[in-house]
């Protein structure tokens, strides 16, 4: 009697952790970021550097929308303003306040661009993304990269 | 029994750690979640997680660690179960945010006008009510209008679909402001239907020769 019941918890644990573990192993581990944060990727990958990820959430709590949107002339769409290096040195988009005045300048290439190399541009978190078109996220980018 | 018992937790965790950190490629490769349990319920994990545990931002880039995290700069901001988890409209009317509304000069205050357009309802839900106040306090006029919505009453055709799709009101509700779940129904539909009120009866009700 007494070697039945020390038996049974440790298959019972052993099957708990296995399952557990596989679980961890298996299961994609869908990417967390904040609500509103832009992922852009239009040219970045290209040019050998990471995607920007755009965070709204920094940017709301010191900035009205209108600030962007308006005054600076982001469209409300990602990926849709065709935001290149040469215009930013230019000051136009992020360049109106990312000059080393209004916010730190250009040379911290990385602050920016700062994405999982791969991403697509995308909404992150949105209701679109969600439902509808669902970003691509190979699981393996080796074997996709070979793949193509 | 004590150590057979130990040994048995020992064992758990053993094999825990081990598949954990077995490489994850090929058995990911096969994985399919058609058949998920409730695969449009995700639930997350943590709410706004710092960037280097988010899964967006590299983690091979120093940098990413020198970014803010979101709970750093939320402290003592209104909560909610949505979006950012934060209520941004309540935040400002309580001056617990004050985003500058020019990019250099921090004393200019926002062109906020005050009207509410009612928006009747078809169907059974109430009313849409839109508020321009807390609109205009963060947005200028020429954000939403003409391009939009045409600033004329009933030249606007919303319906829910559109806006899941990210038009109309989904240009910001679904992607920075608050998304369209069960609990922010009411935020918009938020004008009750008169009480003798009865929905519409549908075209083939009315047309059902066997009634």
């Amino acid at each position: 009697m007494p070697s039945m019941i020390s038996r049974r918890p440790f298959g019972i644990s052993l099957i708990a952790g296995l399952l557990i573990g596989l679980w961890f192993w298996a299961a994609p581990q869908p990417a967390q970021a904040e609500y509103g944060d832009v992922v852009i990727n239009n040219y970045a990958d290209a040019a050998g550097m990471r995607p920007v990820v755009f965070p709204h959430w920094f940017h709301r709590v010191r900035f009205r929308c209108k600030v962007c949107h308006a005054d600076l002339g982001f469209q409300f769409k990602a990926g849709g303003n065709e935001i290149t290096m040469a215009k930013i040195v230019d000051g136009q988009f992020c360049g109106a306040c990312h000059n080393g005045e209004v916010a730190w300048s250009v040379e911290n290439c990385a602050m920016c661009h700062s994405g999982v190399p791969g991403t697509p541009t995308h909404f992150h978190g949105s209701t679109v993304q969600r439902l509808v078109a669902p970003a691509f996220k190979p699981l393996d980018p080796a074997a996709a990269a070979g793949s193509q | 029994m004590n150590i057979t018992r130990n040994a048995s937790i020992v064992f758990g965790v053993a094999a825990l750690v081990l598949t954990a950190f077995l490489p994850a490629q090929q058995a990911a490769a096969q994985v399919s979640t058609a058949n998920e349990f409730n695969v449009n319920l995700q639930k997350r994990d943590s709410a706004n997680p710092p960037p280097w545990e988010d899964g967006v931002h590299d983690t091979d880039n120093e940098a990413t660690f020198s970014l803010q995290p979101p709970e750093e700069a939320y402290q003592g901001l209104p909560r909610t179960r949505f979006g950012n988890r934060i209520d941004w409209v309540k935040a400002l009317d309580d001056k617990q945010l004050r985003p500058r509304w020019d990019r250099l000069d921090s004393s200019e205050e926002p062109f906020v006008m005050d009207l509410d357009i009612v928006r009747p309802v078809k169907a059974s839900m109430p009313d849409v009510v839109f508020p321009h106040r807390q609109h205009t306090e963060w947005l200028f006029c020429s954000n939403c209008h003409p391009a939009i919505f045409v600033p004329q009453a009933g030249a606007n055709q919303i319906n829910m679909s559109a806006i899941l799709l990210g038009e109309k009101c989904g240009v910001c509700h679904g992607k920075v402001a608050f998304p369209v779940t069960t609990a922010t129904c009411t935020k918009c539909h938020s004008k009750a239907k008169p009480a003798d009120w009865k929905p519409p009866l549908s075209e083939a009700t009315l047309k059902n020769p066997w009634r």
